[in-house]
């Protein structure tokens, strides 16, 4: 959510414009670079895989985004990504046990996707509860929760994985498998989530009350909070929908590997983080767009894909990655801090004119 | 020559020379110059906003000024940083105390000075002694190895003044030193004061307090607008003196309140009380009524508990007990978006740190608090949106480039505009100010009372607090006196007099409580 620039220098523009726009420029340059030093690079097969990869980090860096953008963060999404993967597989393979009746009840596809986004909504709004209501900081408290679901999804089946989740004709459970592999006009269906997630989040940050609120909540919460804004509400809302997007990565890994294992998603949190900061989010919080975590999670997808077919060893590309965030940060500090130079000028001769104006009357 | 003399032959130890610092949004000094005489307590007057702490901030090295010089000794210095600042020999205590209350009273009298052996560990048995020895400078018996959380405030005052001492001060900055201090405390902080002149250490005394100014100044300096005003050695100041130049023209012509007809009760307050964690009452039992079409002003000195009051009547303090009806609705139990739902809204003392938020755009921070009202269905209509901030820029005579610049680029009172217009968009029937003025430069102050009067003339009922006496009294048609959380006097047109006023807000103690006096 940038504001426009006002009327300054056309120079002074053009520089705000470009660093505005360097994560997409960083991305151009990366995908030029890489079409000419790696020609699988630029075929069909290659960008869907990669953007494959993509569409799980952006689908995590989209609810992330919603967090970060109200100065809280979220390091609980990976387990939530593997507690998720175990829920729908042992919903899958062994149903769901009712101790007293001693039966499983199995349920179709549909439903087990229901129940398992229900989970990924519930250990969300339980971070949201302990960060408000607790007023334990946000940081602690989905640490806790890092580990708390990361022990639930290994408790789930004593460490074991749940394998070839292609369910069961007689009990109407077959087609999870459809989720990861399936494509809609040639283009797998993960893809198609992390578009119309995308469109969905940024309508929701932009055009309506809850996204104002949000940046809000992260730009002054005192200020919000006398503002009317019901500042828990909103904070157990962002980590409510991390969690949600959280589970559909969760279910999408596991319908892609057709398997669930409890380690599933060790470290995604930060490769959710990453997308959003190189986004141009702020981790104090109250700055950052949907827009920019997508080309964020683009930026690291075509580095690593593109790496990968230039040859560059696992333990170069893992260095070049970290490199690569703390520049992205590092410029955008800059470019904060010609934001506030220019607005400290523009306000140094609002106040000059202002008092000749005084003078006058 | 070694130095400058003031025009009644006092030795001028430190002097600035055309020192302005430029915020975004406004100048909080304009080409001021200033001295400070040797050996004695200078007093630094001036309302809230003309620029005091920041010409005090700079010269400790908190801030740095835009342009300027200071010369100490007849030298020229550069203050870059508080550790510059100890270099030469200045202190500073500020409002809010910085000691660590997790440590002892040698500890933090030696922070960022320790005294180490050659190995850096630290001496801790001389740094306790060299403490002690500087407690009995002071004629204090405070232990230095107790905790600072177990001291009382005036004690721990004496601690700050020790920790300045122990760095060799010989020009000690206080800002506001008595505002937590009872009168016993008062007395000895001043009894302290005396011996430090005495020590040939020069004192720069910054408060509201005009009567305790008048008994320990020397030397005034009077700011106004972040401009040098007045400057006179203490034989030459009274009180009409410093309220004179710190007002600097006479209140009636600066602001008038039209003539206005009282409607029905709109507010009732009944026996509102927020207890102190301390024990005691922030406020204390307080009842007052306020009607459509009134401007009822609460004076108060700083920890009156007004601004307390207008929190609480928000809903911001949920603990607090007692009755407030708005309209003739009971607010009981409501949050905050219900109480402004119901037509109560609140302009906050502090714009930076409650009013706005400042990552965002003039128009996003004006519709923040009536987001509701531009629903389309579930989303914001961006025309409904759109309509009703280039009202509010209209109306209210905001000056932005556009309403998509970033809320910091305005002027200070160009900003509180904005706040006053986040307001009046969820059409409240009681509008709350908090020191509506503070900070904002006289020609706006103008225009945020015409507003005032205009949202009177609609039948709105009006409350604002502030603790510039001139204002309350040219613009309210009700004053209310807060003195130590109580109501300690009501005033109403034309029965006002600033000496009545100042009187009840500083002698809480000597009035009954609600006396009328008119």
């Amino acid at each position: 959510m940038r504001s426009t620039p006002a009327k300054r220098g056309a120079r002074a523009d053009a520089k705000m414009v470009l660093l505005q726009l360097r994560t997409l420029i960083a991305l151009f340059i990366l995908v030029i670079i890489f079409a000419f030093s790696a020609p699988a690079f630029l075929t069909t097969g290659n960008l869907v895989i990669m953007v494959k990869q993509v569409a799980i980090n952006a689908i995590l860096g989209i609810g992330m985004t919603f967090v970060i953008l109200t100065g809280g963060i979220d390091l609980s999404v990976g387990s939530i990504v593997g507690l998720c993967g175990m829920i729908a597989g042992g919903l899958i393979n062994e149903g769901l046990l009712l101790q007293p009746l001693g039966v499983s009840v199995f349920f179709n596809i549909p439903m087990v996707m229901l129940l398992t986004l229900l989970v990924g909504v519930f250990i969300g709004l339980l971070n949201g509860i302990v960060v408000t209501k607790l007023n334990v900081t946000p940081f602690i408290a989905t640490l806790g929760m890092l580990y708390l679901a990361r022990g639930a999804a290994l408790l789930r089946s004593n460490g074991a994985t749940f394998p070839n989740l292609i369910g069961n004709e007689t009990l109407g459970n077959t087609g999870f498998p459809a989720l990861g592999t399936g494509t809609l006009l040639g283009l797998p269906y993960p893809i198609w989530i992390m578009i119309v997630f995308a469109l969905i989040a940024t309508f929701v940050a932009t055009k309506t009350p809850f996204g104002r609120q949000v940046y809000a909540v992260g730009g002054n919460e005192r200020a919000a909070e006398l503002s009317g804004v019901r500042v828990n509400w909103i904070k157990m809302s962002v980590y409510a929908i991390s969690g949600f997007c959280a589970a559909v990565v969760g279910l999408i890994i596991t319908s892609q590997l057709v398997a669930a294992h409890p380690a599933t998603g060790g470290s995604y949190e930060l490769n959710a983080i990453a997308v959003v900061v190189l986004g141009g989010a702020s981790l104090n919080g109250g700055r950052g767009t949907i827009f920019g975590t997508i080309i964020g999670a683009f930026v690291i997808g075509v580095l690593n894909n593109g790496m990968v077919l230039i040859g560059l060893s696992e333990f170069i590309q893992t260095a070049i990655t970290g490199f690569v965030i703390v520049a992205a940060v590092v410029i955008d500090q800059f470019q904060q801090r010609v934001q506030r130079q220019a607005a400290l000028q523009q306000a140094a001769m609002q106040v000059v004119e202002g008092q000749t104006r005084g003078g006058d009357a | 020559m070694t130095g400058k003399q003031a025009p009644n032959g006092d030795e001028v130890i430190l002097w600035a020379e055309h020192i302005s610092k430029v915020y975004p949004g406004t100048i909080a000094l304009n080409d001021v110059g200033f001295n400070i005489c040797r050996g004695k307590v200078n007093v630094l007057i001036g309302e809230n906003g003309a620029g005091k702490s920041t010409l005090m901030k700079i010269l400790a090295g908190v801030e740095q000024a835009t342009s300027g010089q200071f010369y100490l000794n007849g030298e020229p210095i550069t203050v870059r940083s508080p550790r510059d600042a100890g270099r030469h020999g200045i202190g500073i205590i500020y409002q809010e105390l910085n000691l660590y209350p997790n440590l002892s009273v040698a500890e933090n009298i030696f922070i960022g000075h320790e005294m180490t052996n050659r190995a850096g560990t630290i001496r801790k048995k001389e740094q306790e002694d060299a403490a002690r020895a500087l407690m009995q400078r002071l004629e204090q018996a405070i232990d230095p190895r107790t905790l600072v959380s177990n001291l009382r405030i005036g004690q721990q005052q004496i601690v700050e003044i020790a920790k300045a001492l122990a760095q060799n001060v010989r020009i000690l900055i206080m800002d506001e030193p008595t505002s937590a201090l009872s009168n016993i405390e008062v007395d000895v902080l001043f009894r302290i004061i005396r011996e430090l002149k005495a020590q040939d250490v020069s004192i720069v005394y910054i408060s509201h307090k005009l009567d305790e100014l008048l008994q320990i100044g020397d030397h005034f300096t009077v700011l106004r607008d972040g401009q040098l005003v007045a400057e006179a050695p203490a034989g030459d100041v009274s009180l009409n003196w410093i309220v004179e130049k710190m007002v600097g023209r006479r209140p009636e012509s600066l602001f008038t309140r039209d003539d206005h007809v009282v409607g029905k009760e709109l507010l009732h307050v009944q026996d509102l009380a927020l207890p102190r964690e301390s024990g005691g009452f922030v406020i204390d039992h307080v009842d007052f009524k306020l009607y459509g079409g009134e401007i009822l002003g609460i004076y108060g000195l700083m920890g009156s508990g007004r601004t307390e009051l207008l929190e609480t009547l928000m809903g911001l303090h949920p603990e607090a007990s007692g009755s407030v009806t708005l309209d003739g609705q009971s607010l009981h139990g409501k949050d905050i978006g219900q109480r402004i739902t119901a037509g109560l809204s609140l302009i906050p003392e502090d714009r930076q740190l409650r009013g706005l938020v400042q990552k965002q755009s003039v128009a996003h921070n004006i519709t923040l608090a009536s987001l509701s009202r531009y629903l389309n269905r579930f989303y914001l209509s961006r025309g409904k949106e759109q309509q009703s901030i280039a009202q509010e820029i209209r109306n209210l005579r905001i000056k932005t480039a556009s309403p998509d610049a970033p809320v910091t680029s305005l002027s200070g009172g160009n900003q509180q505009k904005v706040v006053v217009g986040k307001s009046l968009l969820t059409e409240p029937k009681v509008l709350m100010m908090d020191e509506p003025t503070r900070g904002i430069d006289v020609a706006a102050k103008g225009e945020i009372f015409e507003i005032m009067n205009q949202l009177a003339l609609q039948g709105l009922g009006v409350l604002f607090v502030s603790s510039e006496l001139k204002e309350v009294l040219a613009m309210a048609d009700r004053i209310l006196v807060m003195a130590k959380g109580r109501v300690t006097a009501e005033f109403r047109r034309p029965h006002m007099t600033q000496e009545a006023v100042v009187a009840a807000s500083v002698m809480a103690s000597e009035y009954p409580q609600e006396k009328v006096l008119s």
